[in-house]
Protein backbone atom coordinates (compact mmCIF):
# COMPACT_ATOMS: atom_id res chain seq x y z
CA UNK A 1 0.00 0.00 0.00
CA UNK A 2 0.94 3.18 -0.91
CA UNK A 3 0.24 6.63 0.90
CA UNK A 4 0.67 10.27 0.38
CA UNK A 5 -0.13 12.33 3.32
CA UNK A 6 -0.55 16.56 2.26
CA UNK A 7 1.92 16.12 -0.27
CA UNK A 8 3.15 19.40 -1.93
CA UNK A 9 4.88 20.25 -4.52
CA UNK A 10 6.39 24.07 -5.89
CA UNK A 11 8.10 24.90 -8.79
CA UNK A 12 9.05 28.44 -8.96
CA UNK A 13 6.88 29.78 -5.88
CA UNK A 14 3.79 28.49 -7.80
CA UNK A 15 2.19 25.67 -5.86
CA UNK A 16 1.46 22.79 -8.19
CA UNK A 17 0.36 20.46 -5.70
CA UNK A 18 -1.48 21.26 -2.98
CA UNK A 19 -1.20 19.19 0.25
CA UNK A 20 -2.18 15.92 -2.01
CA UNK A 21 -3.78 12.95 -0.43
CA UNK A 22 -4.06 9.30 -1.94
CA UNK A 23 -4.16 6.39 -0.68
CA UNK A 24 -2.77 3.33 -3.34
CA UNK A 25 -4.06 -0.26 -2.27
CA UNK A 26 -2.26 -3.30 -3.55
CA UNK A 27 -3.89 -4.11 -6.56
CA UNK A 28 -5.60 -1.29 -7.25
CA UNK A 29 -5.86 0.59 -11.25
CA UNK A 30 -6.33 3.94 -9.91
CA UNK A 31 -6.80 7.35 -12.86
CA UNK A 32 -5.75 10.35 -12.48
CA UNK A 33 -7.89 12.78 -14.16
CA UNK A 34 -7.69 16.71 -14.03
CA UNK A 35 -7.82 19.46 -16.78
CA UNK A 36 -4.59 20.41 -18.57
CA UNK A 37 -1.52 21.86 -16.52
CA UNK A 38 -3.26 20.69 -13.17
CA UNK A 39 -0.15 18.93 -12.00
CA UNK A 40 -1.11 15.01 -13.18
CA UNK A 41 2.31 14.65 -14.26
CA UNK A 42 3.94 16.10 -11.45
CA UNK A 43 1.84 13.98 -8.90
CA UNK A 44 3.38 10.87 -10.98
CA UNK A 45 6.91 12.33 -10.97
CA UNK A 46 6.40 12.55 -7.30
CA UNK A 47 5.99 9.09 -6.79
CA UNK A 48 7.97 7.32 -9.09
CA UNK A 49 10.82 9.61 -7.71
CA UNK A 50 12.00 12.05 -10.77
CA UNK A 51 10.88 15.21 -8.36
CA UNK A 52 11.15 15.66 -4.84
CA UNK A 53 8.38 16.49 -2.99
CA UNK A 54 8.56 19.87 -0.88
CA UNK A 55 6.63 18.54 2.04
CA UNK A 56 4.32 15.86 3.44
CA UNK A 57 5.00 12.40 3.71
CA UNK A 58 5.36 9.51 1.58
CA UNK A 59 5.08 5.79 2.88
CA UNK A 60 4.99 1.92 1.36
CA UNK A 61 2.88 -0.70 3.71
CA UNK A 62 3.54 1.99 6.72
CA UNK A 63 6.94 2.45 6.48
CA UNK A 64 8.35 5.85 5.44
CA UNK A 65 9.21 5.81 2.03
CA UNK A 66 10.98 8.29 -0.45
CA UNK A 67 11.18 7.54 -3.81
CA UNK A 68 13.23 10.43 -4.67
CA UNK A 69 16.03 8.72 -2.78
CA UNK A 70 14.64 4.83 -2.78
CA UNK A 71 17.33 2.57 -4.23
CA UNK A 72 15.69 -0.73 -2.64
CA UNK A 73 15.15 -2.97 -5.40
CA UNK A 74 12.00 -4.61 -3.84
CA UNK A 75 10.51 -1.20 -4.10
CA UNK A 76 11.06 -0.12 -8.03
CA UNK A 77 8.30 2.02 -9.22
CA UNK A 78 7.99 1.39 -12.70
CA UNK A 79 7.33 4.22 -15.23
CA UNK A 80 5.57 3.88 -18.44
CA UNK A 81 6.33 7.24 -20.20
CA UNK A 82 3.99 9.66 -22.27
CA UNK A 83 6.36 9.34 -24.80
CA UNK A 84 8.11 5.66 -24.07
CA UNK A 85 11.94 6.55 -23.89
CA UNK A 86 12.84 3.48 -25.52
CA UNK A 87 16.77 3.12 -25.33
CA UNK A 88 17.01 3.54 -29.51
CA UNK A 89 20.70 2.25 -29.17
CA UNK A 90 19.44 -0.80 -27.78
CA UNK A 91 17.76 -3.53 -29.77
CA UNK A 92 13.78 -5.00 -28.38
CA UNK A 93 15.13 -8.01 -26.05
CA UNK A 94 18.50 -5.59 -24.81
CA UNK A 95 16.17 -2.16 -23.62
CA UNK A 96 14.21 -4.77 -21.46
CA UNK A 97 17.11 -7.28 -19.93
CA UNK A 98 18.76 -4.25 -19.40
CA UNK A 99 18.37 -2.81 -15.85
CA UNK A 100 17.68 -6.77 -14.57
CA UNK A 101 20.86 -7.73 -15.47
CA UNK A 102 22.57 -4.39 -14.49
CA UNK A 103 20.58 -3.73 -11.50
CA UNK A 104 18.70 -6.64 -10.45
CA UNK A 105 22.01 -8.82 -11.30
CA UNK A 106 19.88 -11.45 -13.24
CA UNK A 107 21.94 -13.61 -15.53
CA UNK A 108 21.58 -12.82 -19.06
CA UNK A 109 19.32 -16.23 -19.37
CA UNK A 110 17.61 -15.74 -16.59
CA UNK A 111 16.52 -11.42 -17.82
CA UNK A 112 16.46 -12.98 -21.48
CA UNK A 113 13.68 -15.80 -20.46
CA UNK A 114 11.84 -13.12 -18.60
CA UNK A 115 11.66 -10.84 -21.38
CA UNK A 116 10.55 -13.52 -24.16
CA UNK A 117 7.99 -14.05 -21.89
CA UNK A 118 6.16 -9.97 -21.10
CA UNK A 119 7.12 -10.37 -24.91
CA UNK A 120 4.94 -13.06 -25.54
CA UNK A 121 2.67 -12.13 -23.32
CA UNK A 122 1.90 -8.47 -24.73
CA UNK A 123 2.09 -9.88 -28.29
CA UNK A 124 5.34 -8.78 -29.48
CA UNK A 125 6.95 -12.17 -30.05
CA UNK A 126 9.59 -12.00 -33.28
CA UNK A 127 10.34 -8.50 -32.13
CA UNK A 128 13.54 -9.19 -29.55
CA UNK A 129 16.32 -8.07 -32.53
CA UNK A 130 14.86 -5.33 -33.96
CA UNK A 131 15.29 -1.37 -32.61
CA UNK A 132 12.92 0.96 -31.57
CA UNK A 133 12.40 3.02 -34.62
CA UNK A 134 11.75 -0.15 -36.78
CA UNK A 135 8.43 -0.47 -33.70
CA UNK A 136 5.01 1.32 -34.20
CA UNK A 137 4.00 3.72 -31.31
CA UNK A 138 1.61 0.60 -30.04
CA UNK A 139 4.72 -1.82 -29.77
CA UNK A 140 6.99 1.02 -28.36
CA UNK A 141 4.38 1.43 -25.67
CA UNK A 142 4.21 -2.42 -25.25
CA UNK A 143 8.04 -2.66 -25.50
CA UNK A 144 8.38 0.17 -22.55
CA UNK A 145 5.25 -1.81 -20.53
CA UNK A 146 7.27 -4.87 -20.66
CA UNK A 147 10.81 -3.09 -19.88
CA UNK A 148 9.37 -1.71 -16.64
CA UNK A 149 7.69 -4.59 -16.00
CA UNK A 150 11.06 -6.58 -16.36
CA UNK A 151 12.04 -4.83 -12.94
CA UNK A 152 9.14 -6.37 -11.11
CA UNK A 153 7.66 -3.25 -9.52
CA UNK A 154 5.51 -2.64 -6.75
CA UNK A 155 3.80 0.02 -8.77
CA UNK A 156 3.39 0.68 -12.07
CA UNK A 157 2.79 4.00 -13.51
CA UNK A 158 1.29 5.67 -16.57
CA UNK A 159 1.46 9.42 -18.01
CA UNK A 160 -1.19 9.45 -20.88
CA UNK A 161 -1.26 5.90 -21.96
CA UNK A 162 -3.96 6.85 -24.90
CA UNK A 163 -2.63 9.96 -26.10
CA UNK A 164 -0.10 8.83 -28.54
CA UNK A 165 -1.84 6.40 -29.96
CA UNK A 166 -4.50 5.73 -32.67
CA UNK A 167 -8.03 5.58 -30.61
CA UNK A 168 -8.77 2.03 -31.78
CA UNK A 169 -5.54 1.43 -30.05
CA UNK A 170 -6.74 2.67 -26.45
CA UNK A 171 -9.26 -0.23 -26.53
CA UNK A 172 -5.91 -2.32 -26.58
CA UNK A 173 -4.19 -0.49 -24.02
CA UNK A 174 -7.45 -0.97 -21.53
CA UNK A 175 -7.11 -4.82 -21.94
CA UNK A 176 -3.60 -5.26 -21.24
CA UNK A 177 -3.87 -2.69 -18.12
CA UNK A 178 -7.30 -5.20 -17.07
CA UNK A 179 -5.22 -8.15 -17.69
CA UNK A 180 -2.62 -6.70 -15.79
CA UNK A 181 -4.64 -5.99 -12.95
CA UNK A 182 -6.33 -9.36 -13.12
CA UNK A 183 -2.50 -10.50 -12.16
CA UNK A 184 -2.12 -7.58 -9.13
CA UNK A 185 -0.06 -5.08 -10.63
CA UNK A 186 -0.57 -1.83 -8.59
CA UNK A 187 -1.35 0.78 -11.08
CA UNK A 188 -1.32 4.55 -11.57
CA UNK A 189 -2.83 5.83 -15.04
CA UNK A 190 -2.62 9.30 -15.49
CA UNK A 191 -5.41 10.72 -18.19
CA UNK A 192 -7.26 13.05 -19.61
CA UNK A 193 -9.72 10.39 -21.19
CA UNK A 194 -12.68 9.83 -18.37
CA UNK A 195 -14.47 7.35 -20.35
CA UNK A 196 -11.12 5.33 -20.89
CA UNK A 197 -10.56 6.38 -16.74
CA UNK A 198 -13.75 4.89 -16.16
CA UNK A 199 -12.92 1.52 -18.10
CA UNK A 200 -9.76 0.79 -16.44
CA UNK A 201 -9.94 2.86 -12.69
CA UNK A 202 -11.01 1.02 -9.59
CA UNK A 203 -11.20 4.61 -7.95
CA UNK A 204 -10.64 7.66 -10.24
CA UNK A 205 -8.17 10.73 -8.66
CA UNK A 206 -9.01 13.77 -9.32
CA UNK A 207 -6.81 16.65 -9.83
CA UNK A 208 -7.82 20.47 -9.82
CA UNK A 209 -6.25 23.30 -11.02
CA UNK A 210 -4.85 25.48 -8.32
CA UNK B 1 62.55 7.86 -60.15
CA UNK B 2 65.73 7.11 -58.63
CA UNK B 3 65.64 10.47 -56.87
CA UNK B 4 62.49 9.48 -55.15
CA UNK B 5 63.88 6.69 -53.88
CA UNK B 6 66.49 8.17 -52.39
CA UNK B 7 64.75 10.93 -50.41
CA UNK B 8 61.60 8.07 -49.36
CA UNK B 9 63.64 6.87 -45.96
CA UNK B 10 63.97 10.35 -44.64
CA UNK B 11 59.89 11.35 -45.93
CA UNK B 12 59.13 7.72 -44.16
CA UNK B 13 60.74 9.03 -40.82
CA UNK B 14 58.88 12.63 -41.15
CA UNK B 15 55.95 9.84 -41.29
CA UNK B 16 56.25 8.09 -38.43
CA UNK B 17 56.87 11.44 -36.39
CA UNK B 18 53.44 12.49 -37.81
CA UNK B 19 51.67 9.31 -37.50
CA UNK B 20 53.03 8.81 -33.46
CA UNK B 21 51.87 12.90 -32.61
CA UNK B 22 48.68 11.84 -34.38
CA UNK B 23 47.97 8.94 -33.16
CA UNK B 24 49.02 9.75 -29.13
CA UNK B 25 46.66 13.05 -29.67
CA UNK B 26 44.16 10.75 -30.48
CA UNK B 27 44.34 8.29 -27.88
CA UNK B 28 44.84 11.13 -25.01
CA UNK B 29 42.26 13.60 -26.34
CA UNK B 30 39.57 11.69 -27.65
CA UNK B 31 38.86 10.16 -23.52
CA UNK B 32 39.57 13.54 -22.04
CA UNK B 33 37.38 15.23 -24.52
CA UNK B 34 34.66 13.01 -23.23
CA UNK B 35 35.01 13.56 -19.47
CA UNK B 36 35.54 17.58 -20.33
CA UNK B 37 32.68 17.41 -22.36
CA UNK B 38 30.44 15.69 -19.41
CA UNK B 39 31.69 18.35 -16.75
CA UNK B 40 31.10 21.30 -19.25
CA UNK B 41 27.46 19.57 -19.23
CA UNK B 42 27.88 19.11 -15.55
CA UNK B 43 24.98 20.72 -13.23
CA UNK B 44 28.06 22.55 -10.91
CA UNK B 45 28.48 25.73 -12.72
CA UNK B 46 32.16 26.39 -11.08
CA UNK B 47 33.19 23.52 -13.12
CA UNK B 48 31.52 24.40 -15.87
CA UNK B 49 32.75 27.76 -15.86
CA UNK B 50 36.20 26.45 -15.15
CA UNK B 51 36.08 24.63 -18.01
CA UNK B 52 34.47 27.30 -20.58
CA UNK B 53 37.80 29.17 -19.49
CA UNK B 54 40.05 26.09 -20.81
CA UNK B 55 37.73 25.33 -23.93
CA UNK B 56 38.18 29.04 -25.04
CA UNK B 57 41.61 29.75 -24.56
CA UNK B 58 42.64 26.53 -26.68
CA UNK B 59 40.48 27.14 -28.99
CA UNK B 60 40.94 31.30 -29.06
CA UNK B 61 44.63 31.22 -29.54
CA UNK B 62 46.46 29.61 -32.42
CA UNK B 63 47.99 25.79 -31.93
CA UNK B 64 51.25 27.40 -33.02
CA UNK B 65 51.44 29.67 -30.39
CA UNK B 66 50.19 26.82 -27.56
CA UNK B 67 53.30 25.18 -29.29
CA UNK B 68 55.83 27.59 -28.76
CA UNK B 69 54.49 28.56 -25.13
CA UNK B 70 54.39 24.98 -23.78
CA UNK B 71 57.89 24.40 -25.15
CA UNK B 72 59.62 28.06 -24.82
CA UNK B 73 57.59 29.28 -22.35
CA UNK B 74 57.24 27.28 -19.72
CA UNK B 75 60.85 26.49 -19.24
CA UNK B 76 60.47 29.80 -17.49
CA UNK B 77 58.77 28.77 -14.86
CA UNK B 78 60.64 25.82 -14.14
CA UNK B 79 58.08 23.09 -15.83
CA UNK B 80 60.52 21.94 -18.94
CA UNK B 81 59.36 19.26 -21.56
CA UNK B 82 61.33 17.61 -24.02
CA UNK B 83 60.26 18.91 -27.05
CA UNK B 84 58.15 15.39 -28.37
CA UNK B 85 56.70 15.93 -24.81
CA UNK B 86 55.96 19.03 -25.40
CA UNK B 87 54.28 18.63 -28.79
CA UNK B 88 52.17 15.86 -27.46
CA UNK B 89 51.13 18.30 -24.46
CA UNK B 90 50.43 20.86 -26.43
CA UNK B 91 48.38 18.88 -29.58
CA UNK B 92 46.41 16.86 -26.46
CA UNK B 93 45.51 20.26 -24.30
CA UNK B 94 44.51 21.90 -27.77
CA UNK B 95 42.38 18.82 -29.27
CA UNK B 96 40.47 17.35 -25.61
CA UNK B 97 38.93 21.31 -26.21
CA UNK B 98 37.81 21.05 -29.35
CA UNK B 99 36.55 16.98 -28.90
CA UNK B 100 35.35 18.22 -25.73
CA UNK B 101 33.28 20.74 -27.49
CA UNK B 102 31.48 18.43 -29.72
CA UNK B 103 30.82 15.94 -27.09
CA UNK B 104 29.15 19.04 -25.11
CA UNK B 105 26.77 19.67 -28.37
CA UNK B 106 26.32 15.49 -28.62
CA UNK B 107 25.32 15.62 -24.82
CA UNK B 108 22.63 18.14 -25.10
CA UNK B 109 20.80 16.89 -27.87
CA UNK B 110 20.20 13.44 -26.20
CA UNK B 111 16.84 13.76 -24.36
CA UNK B 112 15.86 14.19 -20.55
CA UNK B 113 13.74 11.78 -20.74
CA UNK B 114 16.42 8.92 -21.98
CA UNK B 115 17.87 9.84 -18.26
CA UNK B 116 14.99 9.83 -16.59
CA UNK B 117 13.91 6.45 -17.63
CA UNK B 118 17.20 4.84 -16.68
CA UNK B 119 16.66 6.67 -13.59
CA UNK B 120 13.45 4.82 -12.93
CA UNK B 121 15.35 1.60 -14.08
CA UNK B 122 17.44 1.95 -11.06
CA UNK B 123 20.62 2.38 -13.35
CA UNK B 124 23.79 4.16 -12.02
CA UNK B 125 24.75 7.49 -13.83
CA UNK B 126 28.12 5.56 -14.85
CA UNK B 127 25.99 2.83 -16.77
CA UNK B 128 23.20 5.50 -18.31
CA UNK B 129 26.26 7.13 -19.70
CA UNK B 130 27.88 3.95 -20.94
CA UNK B 131 25.02 2.12 -22.32
CA UNK B 132 22.48 4.69 -23.03
CA UNK B 133 24.10 8.10 -23.54
CA UNK B 134 27.52 7.69 -25.29
CA UNK B 135 26.76 5.09 -27.55
CA UNK B 136 24.23 7.93 -28.98
CA UNK B 137 26.12 10.25 -28.65
CA UNK B 138 29.28 8.98 -30.58
CA UNK B 139 26.78 7.99 -33.59
CA UNK B 140 25.76 11.64 -33.35
CA UNK B 141 29.41 13.03 -33.23
CA UNK B 142 31.11 11.24 -35.58
CA UNK B 143 30.57 13.24 -38.41
CA UNK B 144 32.17 16.14 -36.18
CA UNK B 145 35.16 14.06 -35.31
CA UNK B 146 36.12 12.89 -38.53
CA UNK B 147 36.60 16.19 -39.81
CA UNK B 148 38.40 17.09 -36.51
CA UNK B 149 40.86 14.02 -37.00
CA UNK B 150 41.89 15.10 -40.15
CA UNK B 151 42.60 18.58 -39.41
CA UNK B 152 44.68 16.67 -36.47
CA UNK B 153 47.09 14.92 -39.49
CA UNK B 154 47.89 17.86 -41.01
CA UNK B 155 47.98 20.00 -38.04
CA UNK B 156 50.72 17.75 -36.68
CA UNK B 157 52.82 19.45 -39.10
CA UNK B 158 53.40 22.87 -36.71
CA UNK B 159 55.49 20.25 -34.61
CA UNK B 160 58.62 21.52 -36.63
CA UNK B 161 58.63 24.70 -34.93
CA UNK B 162 59.73 23.20 -32.12
CA UNK B 163 62.51 21.77 -33.74
CA UNK B 164 61.07 18.03 -34.35
CA UNK B 165 61.36 16.37 -37.91
CA UNK B 166 57.80 15.77 -39.09
CA UNK B 167 56.89 14.96 -42.68
CA UNK B 168 56.30 18.53 -43.76
CA UNK B 169 59.73 19.35 -42.32
CA UNK B 170 60.98 15.81 -43.95
CA UNK B 171 59.98 17.54 -47.26
CA UNK B 172 61.06 20.95 -47.06
CA UNK B 173 65.09 19.95 -46.12
CA UNK B 174 64.97 17.74 -49.27
CA UNK B 175 63.71 20.70 -51.66
CA UNK B 176 65.96 23.11 -50.28
CA UNK B 177 68.48 21.17 -50.07
CA UNK B 178 68.17 19.93 -53.65
CA UNK B 179 66.61 22.54 -55.32
CA UNK B 180 63.31 20.23 -56.85
CA UNK B 181 59.52 20.12 -56.14
CA UNK B 182 59.46 16.60 -56.10
CA UNK B 183 59.68 16.09 -52.06
CA UNK B 184 56.33 18.54 -52.16
CA UNK B 185 54.75 16.54 -54.15
CA UNK B 186 55.06 13.60 -52.44
CA UNK B 187 54.38 14.72 -48.75
CA UNK B 188 51.01 16.31 -50.64
CA UNK B 189 50.37 12.36 -52.04
CA UNK B 190 51.39 11.33 -48.41
CA UNK B 191 49.36 13.41 -46.74
CA UNK B 192 46.14 12.75 -49.43
CA UNK B 193 46.79 8.92 -48.52
CA UNK B 194 46.29 9.34 -44.87
CA UNK B 195 43.33 11.20 -45.14
CA UNK B 196 41.78 8.81 -47.97
CA UNK B 197 42.31 5.80 -45.40
CA UNK B 198 41.23 8.24 -42.62
CA UNK B 199 37.98 8.97 -44.74
CA UNK B 200 37.60 5.45 -45.37
CA UNK B 201 37.99 4.54 -41.87
CA UNK B 202 35.26 7.23 -40.92
CA UNK B 203 32.72 5.85 -43.43
CA UNK B 204 33.26 1.99 -41.75
CA UNK B 205 32.35 3.58 -38.20
CA UNK B 206 29.26 5.61 -39.36
CA UNK B 207 28.16 2.51 -41.50
CA UNK B 208 28.73 0.33 -38.10
CA UNK B 209 26.34 2.96 -36.32
CA UNK B 210 23.84 2.58 -38.71
CA UNK B 211 22.12 -0.01 -37.12
CA UNK B 212 20.10 1.97 -35.01
CA UNK B 213 18.40 6.06 -35.63
N1 LIG C 1 10.16 21.17 -14.20
C1 LIG C 1 9.23 22.14 -14.14
N2 LIG C 1 9.61 23.41 -13.89
C2 LIG C 1 8.71 24.40 -13.79
N3 LIG C 1 7.38 24.22 -13.93
C3 LIG C 1 6.95 22.98 -14.18
C4 LIG C 1 7.84 21.89 -14.30
N4 LIG C 1 7.12 20.77 -14.57
C5 LIG C 1 5.84 21.17 -14.62
N5 LIG C 1 5.72 22.49 -14.39
C6 LIG C 1 4.47 23.25 -14.32
O1 LIG C 1 3.62 22.60 -13.43
C7 LIG C 1 2.28 22.63 -13.89
C8 LIG C 1 1.71 21.23 -13.91
O2 LIG C 1 2.37 20.48 -14.92
P1 LIG C 1 2.03 18.98 -15.20
O3 LIG C 1 2.89 18.55 -16.32
O4 LIG C 1 2.10 18.21 -13.95
O5 LIG C 1 0.52 19.09 -15.68
P2 LIG C 1 -0.42 17.95 -16.24
O6 LIG C 1 -1.59 17.90 -15.32
O7 LIG C 1 0.33 16.71 -16.44
O8 LIG C 1 -0.88 18.59 -17.61
P3 LIG C 1 -1.15 17.87 -19.02
O9 LIG C 1 -2.51 17.29 -18.95
O10 LIG C 1 -1.08 19.01 -19.99
O11 LIG C 1 -0.07 16.86 -19.22
C9 LIG C 1 2.32 23.27 -15.26
O12 LIG C 1 1.89 24.61 -15.11
C10 LIG C 1 3.77 23.25 -15.65
O13 LIG C 1 4.09 24.36 -16.40
MG1 LIG D 1 0.94 15.62 -18.12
Amino acid sequence: MLELKNVSKQFNHRQILNKMNLTVNDGDAIAIVGPSGAGKTTLLRCISGLEKIDSGEITMDGEPFDPYTNRDNDRVIGVVFQDFQLFPNLSVMENITLAPTLVLKQSAAEANQAARQLLDQLALSGKEDIYPYQLSGGQKQRVALARALAMNPKILCYDEPTSALDPDLRHEVEKIILKLKKAGMTQLVVTHDLEFAEHIADKIKHVEAL
Amino acid sequence: MDYIWQIMPSLLSGVKMTLSIFLLTLIGSIPLGIIVGLGRSSRFKPLRDILGIYVWIMRGTPLLLQLIVVFYGLPVVGIVFQRYNAALFAFILNYTAYFAEIFRGGLQSIDRGQYESARVLRLSYGQTIRKIVLPQVTKIVLPSIGNEVINLVKDSSLVYVIGLGDLLRAGNVATARDVTLVPLALVAIIYLLLTAVLTFAQRRIENHFSYFK
